[in-house]
């Protein structure tokens, strides 16, 4: 213990990092019923630094191309020590991060910590959802598998419809007017490149926020409080809450290991681009909503194709949902029982959609 | 508030009995997370080290046709994962050596001018036999067996006996 401790003075001497941590010292949780909710942005960070972890060591076998693709993933899990356990906790932790995600946007939006002084947080938080839903979109076709490949071609139309802009951006994002090795080429330089930059910009925004404004205390808490201030209750940041959420990312990373192993992910079969789609075939289950709704529309209302107003709906959809902390007005009431209503609507149809794509034909 | 009394329910103040069961969480607590690391390090470790590649291909190829080659001249073929070459002497012989420099791994070539098997990078030179004979190799070069078989040239490595 004494060799620690001589070198942890060694570098104090040199780095005297005490006024780093004083404001770390300094700050506060509040703590009442519903602080667990806290920690599900942390669990959603630690499961991103999880998958840069592991996409870093896939990226020692891997290799993009229509050719080697498969071929190399493959090699990963059969020939490669502990490569299918690499892959494995890769894409359970990409889906669970996706989960956490979601969930913490919905925690967030229940516990109204969107408010004003936090409508950057929202917005930087509502694009990093899309960025990890971009991450996902993307790796699902790196092993260049058939259920990737359809998803890709899938998805990448449905981009292609928006009016005026949709064919650009769909040849943008293919390489080309086809799904071909170059979409995969692009693919792989948007999962391991672009977004990576982008999120670890937006990342750091989020939290630099999170810190400077410190947690949210819903409005009903902050009332009970208020009316009687001896109930205010708060947790210092550090250690207690910085150690609880280790133990919560502690017990996730359980999960992610129990997960991984006992149910390591499969491969599936080699994409054949002259190929009939199988039977059957859906997206990722984050995407189901989407392309459930989508596929329920009529293919014509009044004078719009079926899948360009859907598109359309989805899109103004996400805009509202970015802008949501200015669409409460402190002067209005009635805004904020439309923004809860709104809130539990949208997660009652995320899910149901979720659960109907998952199970229907 | 420290009370005279050793047996007043202070859980803070330090008893002889406290001492030992902190130890014993504290170890508890830094193997369980040293477990954990050692678990995670351990397959990243393995995963580190890339698999045994096999020759695939096995112990012959087909190096060329007849007649691809003039007397006097050599090509480069792919024998597993490693270059071999070719050459058909003056006296149209067929012979195959691994063209592998056993200096510096670079790839040799035939040249006619020498009638001798040539590596550029260190100018070290070879026999048509693969003998070492000028020049910083300091081993010959693996030789293999040359059939032809109708119109193909089959190169085989030598077994070891």
């Amino acid at each position: 213990m004494t060799v620690v401790r001589n070198v942890r003075n060694w570098f104090y001497e040199r780095l005297e990092w005490d006024d780093l941590i004083a404001p770390l010292r300094k700050k506060t949780v509040p703590l009442h019923r519903l602080s667990y909710w806290y920690f599900l942005g942390g669990i959603t960070l630690f499961l991103f630094v999880i998958q840069v972890l592991t996409g870093i060591l896939l990226l020692l076998y891997y290799r993009p191309g229509a050719n080697e693709a498969f071929e190399s993933v493959q090699y990963i899990m059969t020939q490669v020590q502990f490569g299918w356990l690499i892959r494995s906790i890769h894409s359970w932790s990409a889906n669970l991060m996706v989960f956490t995600a979601f969930a913490h946007m919905f925690s967030v939006l229940f516990l109204k910590a969107y408010r004003k002084p936090r409508e950057l947080t929202w917005i930087s938080g509502v694009i990093l959802l899309v960025l990890v839903m971009g991450f996902g979109f993307s790796g699902y076709l790196l092993p260049w598998n058939t259920l990737a490949f359809f998803a890709t071609k899938v998805g990448t139309d449905i981009a292609g419809q928006v009016p005026f802009v949709g064919h650009a951006i769909m040849v943008f994002l293919r390489g080309g007017e086809e799904v071909t090795g170059a979409t995969l080429t692009r693919f792989f330089g948007f999962h391991v490149a672009v977004l990576p930059g982008l999120v670890t910009v937006l990342i750091t925004f989020h939290l630099l926020l999170v810190q400077r404004q410190g947690m949210s205390v819903p409005p009903h808490v902050e009332k009970d409080w208020n009316a009687n201030p001896t109930t205010r209750r708060e947790l210092k940041f550090f250690p207690n809450f910085a150690l609880r959420e280790l133990m919560a990312w502690y017990t996730g990373l359980g999960v992610l290991g129990a997960l991984a192993a006992v149910f390591p992910w499969n491969l599936g079969v080699k994409a054949d681009l002259f190929a009939s789609a199988p039977a059957g075939i859906k997206p990722e289950w984050y995407f189901l909503f989407m392309f459930q709704t989508l596929k329920m529309i009529p293919s014509k209302v009044w004078f719009m194709d079926g899948e360009v107003l859907g598109i359309l709906a989805f899109g103004v959809a996400g805009v509202l949902w970015l802008l949501l902390p200015f669409l409460e007005c402190d002067r209005l009431a009635r805004s904020k029982q439309w923004i809860t209503g709104m809130s539990v609507f949208a997660l009652a149809y995320v899910v149901a959609m979720s659960v109907y794509g998952y199970v229907a034909k | 508030m420290a009370t005279s009394d050793p047996s007043a329910i202070n859980p803070g103040a330090p008893t002889a009995t406290s001492i030992p069961r902190r130890g014993f969480v504290e170890l508890l607590l830094s193997s369980g997370i040293i477990a954990t690391a050692a678990a995670f390090v351990y397959p990243v470790l393995r995963y580190f080290v890339p698999p045994k590649t096999t020759d695939v291909g096995g112990d012959s190829v087909v190096a060329g046709k007849v007649g691809e080659l003039k007397p006097n001249s050599g090509k480069i073929f792919r024998f597993g994962s490693r270059p071999g070459l070719l050459i058909l002497t003056a006296d149209g012989e067929y012979r195959a050596l691994s063209a592998v420099c056993t200096h510096l791994s670079c790839t040799v070539q035939f040249r006619p001018d020498l009638r001798e098997v040539w590596c550029a990078c260190h100018n070290g030179v070879y026999g048509l036999d693969g003998r070492n004979i000028l020049g910083p190799p300091p081993r010959p070069l693996e030789s293999f067996d040359v059939q032809v078989r109708g119109n193909e040239i089959y190169v085989t490595r030598r077994r070891e006996s």
